[in-house]
């Protein structure tokens, strides 16, 4: 979205950089040039600083509009190194496998003796890993279906804290908010009885829409009024979140009079997601996420609401200047935030699980913010992150049952790639990448702001 | 986009200072008679017994035996809930000026004492054993949030608590079960605490990542790391996750002191090294040239660094020692207080160490004292259990929570942070 505008917004290029300088701004000339220059000097002066302006408006977009600013501002790195992340983050995970497999630390004990064994070992179990890992996530239908269930709620929690991170917010209220939700679709999913599904599941949906943004208005409402900061008062509403929902599943409210464990009682099918097909387990809770992201992405990219997020984001007390209200659109983020968690939360329970259980939300709310930074806060990009993470969740399932290599190496790979994106200059001393401008990829705010 | 710019609406004849002070008298007035509403409403009118009693003596026995107290519990209620009233009362009509907080303190102990009455009645609790765990429970919490004082006094945001305690309880354990000495395992626990501080202080200073994120990042691969790890290697292998584990000393003489001494002075080495690194972080932190270079930084680096100190070397050395506390917080888990790892053990404790010390407005006693808050509702939920007091034990330990929420909201406000925190240094 950024090559509609690549040419500086003031000049037109065709006469070179040079003569379009001297040609459309003659004051600039006199206003700057010192005295003791001759003419010449400050053209040559002129036509360098025009040419490093160039040069920048197509590297990083500084001299461009609002929009591609913003655009660089949020991609510091290119993609480049996104994927040297990715790899770096892989061959550290090979490491680990290989560590961890008891057979290669025995070949390690005669390593001096027969070094061959140990890497034929190592390159054995990192291989068998990565290729279940691989064809656990893509492999066939089946395993694409599997993929995009797990992707459907990354997309969404992903969404939910790019959101705010737009304005400047750090949402790791995401877990809370999509508990939040997912209770209350529950609640409505197995609470009402003999609507037709057109009627129930959108009702549904909304319930767990309603309340994810309920929660997220919280710590916004909070952070507006009292300058609670959002990353404290969302940690503590996460954990309110985690015992309450455990309180509830037990209370009869929710609890199955039939099972003996703490689980509620099962959603009615009116409420559940269809299957697109009847032997997959992929459902119409991705058509949502969809519709949801290009409604958000509409609304963060192209409205005015969205503008203003942005502005404030970038400088809070500028848009102030420009007549906007930071509090209200804070407020309004962390809502928005609030309610795509939520809509995470309906579709695990309305697409998945079919029914509350203790600690249902299992984390998806925390691997939202990985999601969110992957994409680096845009809409595309964390959609994008979101399939990426759900592959690798998927495969990692596949894996974990294939070659008994746990399933937590999927978030240490998921770590191992934020940490490389975040610190952009750390790729770069990996792989010695010349750069002129260090990205600092500083997202979020410090406590102050 | 209206430009309707926020006009102040401060009323003639009153400050804004004297608004805030009027209105915040009045919500802690209707704060104090929701309190008191409860006291009567709950505890009042339940059936449960007509006596409570409190166990003030230690279990194991002491030399000097207290009798048990025994309270009747409606008259005790009854007196406890009129006084929280008195208190409404003066707040709304004189209120309680710069005591105010103070004033909000002492109506929420008045109010836990009368639910311990209402709990306690028609049974007994031990005052002791509430009391020594919420030390016990308060202690990972207080050393992370020292950990967290340390790094954003010097400005570098510490979220990654949470993962230096995981990190450091795996590696207590591991070190502990196999060596089968417990200071080999704290030794562990340290080096695993240092290591996270260390990618911590490498990629917040050096390489300028957002700090926040990087926080988060090494929660996230420290959870993931010790998963993987307990699974691939402490699983199949269960010697190598049974560490050997510090015993309970008594010291001479203090430990026999009634309440006091079990409580205090009955404990892990781990409590005690908590309460001593407390003492002497307060110290060195305000009372020492160390201490105000490392603030220095924190607050104005550039001015600090024109005098010659060394920015990113003073944060360095800030963030590892951190670390250090931080990592014996961790293996305080695995050589004291369950004996072996299981994953994500933690289980947000390095949160609630990160709202600790925010709530002690960073400064070490204050951190101490919020991690005792956290502490005792962590214990007063098991020794409901044991009373088998008709509040579910969930809904309970929400209590620290919604406290924190309400502290970092109502008391305390837009915060006064360390000016530099989070911001990456550059030299000009």
């Amino acid at each position: 979205m950024s090559d509609e505008q690549h040419d500086g917004p003031d000049r037109p290029g065709e006469d070179g950089p040079g003569g379009a300088a001297e040609d459309t701004r003659p004051g600039g000339i006199e206003a700057r040039a010192p005295v003791l220059l001759s003419e010449e000097e400050v053209a040559q002066q002129e036509i360098d600083a025009a040419k490093e302006r160039e040069a920048k408006a197509h590297r990083i977009g500084e001299e461009a509009t609002f929009a591609q600013r913003l655009v660089a501002a949020l991609t510091g790195t290119s993609v480049i190194v996104t994927i040297l992340a990715f790899v770096s983050a892989l061959v550290i995970g090979a490491f680990i496998i290989a560590l961890s497999e008891a057979e290669v630390r025995e070949a390690m004990g005669y390593f001096t003796a027969r070094p061959g064994d140990t890497f034929s070992a190592a390159w054995e179990a990192v291989s068998a890993a990565y290729l279940a890992l691989l064809q656990g996530s893509l492999g066939g239908r089946s395993q694409i279906s599997e993929t995009l269930i797990s992707s459907t709620p990354l997309i969404l929690t992903g969404l939910a804290v790019a959101v705010p991170l737009r304005a400047g917010l750090f949402n790791i209220g995401a877990e809370g908010q999509l508990i939040a939700g997912g209770m209350i679709a529950g609640l409505a999913g197995f609470s009402i009885t003999g609507l037709p599904l057109v009627l129930h599941l959108p009702l549904a949906i909304l319930a767990g829409l309603a309340g994810g943004a309920l929660y997220g208005f919280i710590p916004g409402i909070l952070k507006a009024r009292t300058g609670a900061h959002e990353v404290i008062s969302t940690i503590m509403l996460n954990n309110i979140a985690r015992l309450v929902s455990a309180y509830l599943v037990s209370t009869t409210l929710f609890r199955n009079p039939d099972r003996s464990d703490p689980v509620s009682k099962n959603v009615e099918s009116s409420a559940m997601f269809p299957r697109f097909v009847s032997d997959l387990r992929v459902n119409t809770s991705l058509l949502m996420a969809i519709v949801l992201a290009i409604i958000i992405f509409w609304l963060v990219e192209r409205s005015t609401r969205g503008f203003e997020l942005n502005a404030v984001g970038l400088n809070a007390s500028a848009a102030t200047s420009a007549g906007m209200d930071p509090n209200r659109t804070l407020v309004g983020a962390m809502s928005t935030g609030g309610a795509l968690a939520g809509a995470a939360g309906a579709a695990l329970i309305l697409g998945v699980q079919g029914r509350l259980t203790i600690g249902f939300s299992a984390g998806l709310g925390f691997d939202g913010i990985t999601v969110a930074l992957l994409g680096r806060g845009r809409i595309g990009g964390t959609v994008a992150a979101g399939l990426l993470f759900g592959a690798l969740k998927a495969g990692g399932r596949s894996m974990q049952a294939q070659t008994g290599t746990s399933l937590d190496l999927v978030l240490v790979i998921q770590a191992l790639i934020i940490v490389f994106i975040a610190a952009p200059g750390l790729v770069r001393a990996i792989f010695r990448i010349k750069t002129d401008e260090l990205a600092t990829g500083q997202v979020a705010k410090g406590w102050g702001a | 986009m209206t430009a309707t710019t926020a006009d102040t609406t401060a009323k003639p004849g009153l400050s804004l200072a004297e608004l805030t002070l009027k209105r915040r008298n009045r919500n802690f007035g209707f704060a104090s008679l929701v309190m008191a509403a409860i006291m009567g409403a709950v505890f009042l009118s339940s059936s449960r017994g007509d006596t409570a009693t409190f166990v003030l003596n230690d279990a194991r026995g002491q030399l000097f035996n207290l009798p048990d107290l025994s309270l009747p519990v409606v008259p005790t209620v009854a007196v406890l809930t009129l006084a929280v009233l008195v208190i409404a009362y003066r707040q709304f009509t004189v209120g309680f000026g710069s005591k105010s907080v103070v004033m909000v303190g002492v109506v929420a102990g008045l109010f836990v004492l009368a639910f311990l009455t209402w709990a306690a009645a028609g049974g007994q609790l031990s005052v002791v054993g509430l009391l020594r765990g919420t030390i016990a429970r308060s202690t990972p919490i207080a050393l992370g949030a020292l950990a967290g004082v340390l790094c954003e006094r010097s400005g570098v945001i510490n979220i990654a608590i949470e993962g230096q305690l995981l990190a450091a309880a795996f590696a207590a354990a591991l070190f502990s079960s196999m060596a089968g000495n417990a200071w080999v395992g704290l030794a562990g626990g340290i080096g695993a605490g240092l290591l996270i501080a260390f990618m911590l202080a490498g990629l917040s200073i050096k390489f300028k990542a957002d700090q926040i994120v990087v926080g988060v990042v090494l929660i996230v691969f420290a959870t993931g790391v010790t998963s993987f790890l307990a699974t691939q290697i402490l699983a199949p292998i269960p010697t190598l996750n049974s560490p050997t584990r510090f015993p309970t000393i008594g010291i001479p003489l203090l430990s026999e002191i009634p309440i006091i001494g079990p409580v205090l002075f009955r404990q892990s080495i781990l409590v005690f090294g908590m309460f001593a690194a407390v003492i002497f972080l307060q110290y060195a932190l305000f009372q020492t040239r160390w201490g105000l270079r490392l603030r220095s930084v924190g607050e104005h680096p550039k001015a600090a660094d024109t005098v010659g100190i060394k920015v990113l070397a003073t944060r360095y050395k800030a963030v590892l020692l951190g670390g250090v506390f931080a990592g014996i917080g961790g293996a305080y888990f695995t050589l004291d207080a369950v004996g072996s790892f299981s994953r994500e053990m933690s289980g947000g404790r390095g949160f609630i160490a990160l709202a600790a010390m925010l709530v002690g407005r960073y400064s070490p006693v204050g951190a101490f004292g919020a991690a005792l808050i956290f502490g005792f509702a962590d214990s007063l939920a098991t020794s409901l259990q044991l009373l088998r007091v008709p509040v579910p034990s969930d809904l309970l330990l929400t209590a620290p929570y919604v406290v924190t929420l309400l502290v970092v909201a109502g008391l305390i406000g837009r915060l006064r942070v360390p000016a530099a925190d989070g911001k990456p240094y550059v030299k000009e």
